[in-house]
């Protein structure tokens, strides 16, 4: 929905909350239910309220658990039956400054200072601690704002008595907390209310009137950035950026004024200000987010462009060039399909409105209103689009995949027959057990796919972790190379077993190698894993979803028998382990 | 601006805040009156008020007000 795009209009969010929640409830699909508890330090209605709208317009249902007023320690530390029956997904705790019990006192020796800041730190992370144990879920955890007044003037942020310094020293020991647990994650309310303004922000009215932290015009910026997280772990980030070239990469009409004729670099004020766009995608490709062109003009003019001698991004940073004279929803869809990305895995950027619209409108694209050339940066950085939980080696290489993939299309065309392309891209495997080092990517893997998932489950890296420590389960994950380069790990498959019987609890493989016979290379293993622990029977599942047809026959074609398909088209089918099994894979030279 | 344009406004307001088309209130109106107006809906009901009037009220005029009228009164006051 537009009007829960950044910029959002917050007042007409907190107005229309309640109709805008029916429109998304009749117009969505396909939701993913998620059990989030929220714990806070103030009260926390609207809060809930309005993140329950920016989640549904990213497709999570969530369902809330409160807990009583100001009460998030105590229901964690006390193990508040209600909180453990309702078994969480997400804990997210909206603690304040307001919960800050004690600040140094200008009497206090720098020691005592000292223990009064571990005794608050250490409140909150026996909490942490007590959560990890129990409750095995992502946290999301405020750190805290600066305080709406300094007694010592400037000199709070330096003297050990000041409340500024005692903030960020105790900011800095959460920070420490989250780099080293995974699955913690904090929401730096430092940082949004210093953008949305510290006096706006922390209006004391709002405090002594309704105990809220912050002011109720400031709550939707703090629902849509913790939307932004959330999203993100569930693997709903943004992965590509469609760009326009003219008047949005660079100033002027590269086809009318000519390469010299285009404002970029450090001559011009406005040359500066695109460059310094370009220098900001160029880092947005660095944490793996694929950058690709969507641009009216002669291809031979758009190329020229980026060629430009000052230009921060070159031909070779981009992934798929489109440019040509199509409608720019039809070049996205091209490129999607090209990519083996959905369409609303994009965001596509344009000076243009009347592009946006069209773009919006034809494929329910994202497309922000990026205002004018020095608010893009803004816009596109305060959306969240790609919002960092989980940056996997995979994510900073992503974008050389696709380049190796554009490499293997151009061999494949040059090969009459598909196997010879196969042998010659002399594929290596490996199919394993579960290893400590990708945990991260196997989780990660299985809130991204959508397409190649059979069962589109989702897993945390501690529900993977715990998979992987258990008897009770297959758990295999695949990594391909080939002589274009190393995919990563692409396909992980969990198997619960039950009796003599399997499970297929999950099945999934990245779209980047479809074709590959990879997905034979893995039934062959769990074939393998399966008759040696003695199974008879593999049973699969196919649970439709919006975007998972691709895989609909999947399991006849690894060779299993339809035993059952009911009215909503979910599927079971079943595999007998036979006493000899012949490896269906025959170009991947698996484990060697 | 009357005191019935106010009310005309006024109106509106609560009907987007609890989302029913067939709410009116008058000076009489407390939050006794209408369903679903608690302390919690309360907050955006102060703040849709002071967006349309383009208005801030003060701490002392919110926990004074005991009816509509009373806030109708404060309106007044501001604009």
């Amino acid at each position: 929905m537009q009007e829960l795009q950044y910029p959002f209009d917050s007042r007409y969010i907190i107005k229309k909350k309640k109709s805008i929640k029916r429109q998304l409830l009749d117009e969505g699909t396909g939701f993913t239910n998620k059990k989030i508890a929220v714990l806070g330090g103030s009260t926390t209605h609207d809060i809930i309220m309005i993140l329950e709208l920016f989640l549904l317009d990213r497709g999570i249902r969530p369902e809330f658990y409160e807990c009583e007023y100001a009460r998030y320690w105590e229901d964690v530390m006390f193990d508040n039956p209600e909180l453990k029956e309702f078994a969480p997904d997400i804990i997210y705790i909206h603690t304040s400054n307001r919960n800050i019990r004690q600040y140094p006192a200008l009497s206090m020796s720098e020691e005592e200072a000292e223990e009064l800041l571990a005794a608050d730190y250490n409140h909150f992370e026996k909490m942490w601690g007590k959560i990890e144990n129990t409750y095995h879920c992502p946290v999301i955890q405020n750190n805290f704002e600066y305080p709406f007044y300094r007694m010592l003037g400037n000199a709070d942020a330096t003297d050990i008595h000041g409340r500024v310094n005692y903030i960020n020293r105790l900011n800095a020991m959460f920070a420490a907390y989250a780099r080293d647990h995974k699955d913690f994650f904090i929401q730096d309310i430092n940082y949004l209310s210093a953008v949305y303004g510290l006096d706006k922000w922390s209006d004391p009215l709002y405090w002594h009137m309704y105990k809220y932290a912050l002011s109720m015009e400031a709550i939707p910026t703090l629902a849509y950035n913790l939307s932004n997280i959330i999203k993100s772990i569930y693997g709903k980030n943004k992965k590509a950026l469609a760009l326009d070239l003219d008047n949005t990469l660079w100033g002027g009409i590269v086809g009318d004024d000519g390469v010299e004729g285009i404002e970029i670099g450090p001559e011009t004020s406005m040359g500066q200000v695109y460059s310094e766009f370009q220098g900001y995608l160029k880092e947005l490709k660095d944490i793996g987010v694929i950058l690709n062109v969507c641009s009216k003009n002669e291809e031979e003019n758009a190329i020229a462009g980026l060629n430009h001698p000052d230009g921060v991004l070159k031909p070779d940073d981009f992934i798929v060039i489109k440019a040509n004279w199509d409608p720019k929803s039809k070049n996205l869809a091209d490129m999607a399909g090209e990519l083996n990305l959905l369409p609303e895995s994009f965001v596509f950027v344009d000076d243009n409105p009347a592009e946006r619209e069209i773009v919006r409108s034809q494929l329910h694209v994202v497309s922000p209103e990026i205002g004018s050339v020095e608010d893009y940066i803004r816009v596109i950085d305060h959306s969240g689009f790609f919002e960092v939980t989980n940056l996997s080696a995979d994510d900073a290489k992503r974008n050389e995949m696709y380049k190796e993939n554009a490499k293997r299309a151009q061999l494949e065309a040059s090969f009459d027959n598909y196997g010879d392309y196969l042998k010659s891209l002399e594929m290596k495997g490996t199919i394993k057990s579960f290893e400590p080092i990708y945990m991260e990517r196997i989780a990660q893997l299985s809130n991204k796919s959508n397409q190649f998932n059979l069962t589109t489950r989702r897993y945390t890296r501690a529900e993977i972790e715990e998979i992987a420590g258990s008897d009770e389960y297959i758990d295999i994950y695949g990594k391909l190379e080939d002589k274009f380069g190393d995919n990563g790990v692409v396909s992980v498959v969990i198997g619960r077993k039950n009796g003599d019987i399997l499970d297929m609890d999950l099945w999934i493989m990245s779209c980047r190698v479809l074709k590959r016979d990879m997905e034979y290379a893995m039934m062959d293993e769990l074939v393998h894993k399966a008759k040696e622990a003695g199974i008879k029977t593999i049973r699969g599942y196919y649970y439709p979803t919006a975007k998972n047809k691709m895989v609909r026959d999947f399991y006849g074609l690894m060779g299993f028998t339809l035993v059952s398909e009911d009215e909503e088209g979910n599927r079971t089918w079943e595999f007998t382990v036979p006493g000899e099994y012949v490896n269906r894979n025959s170009y991947i030279r698996v484990n060697e | 601006m009357s005191r019935e344009e106010i009310y005309k406004r006024l109106n509106e307001v609560f009907r987007d805040v609890f989302d029913r088309e067939d709410i009116t209130v008058s000076d009489e109106t407390t939050a006794a009156d209408v369903e679903g107006w608690d302390s919690l809906i309360h907050i955006t009901l102060m703040d849709a008020v002071e967006e349309e009037f383009d208005i801030r009220f003060d701490m002392k005029t919110v926990v004074k007000m005991k009816n509509v009228g009373e806030l109708v009164s404060a309106i007044e006051e501001k604009i």
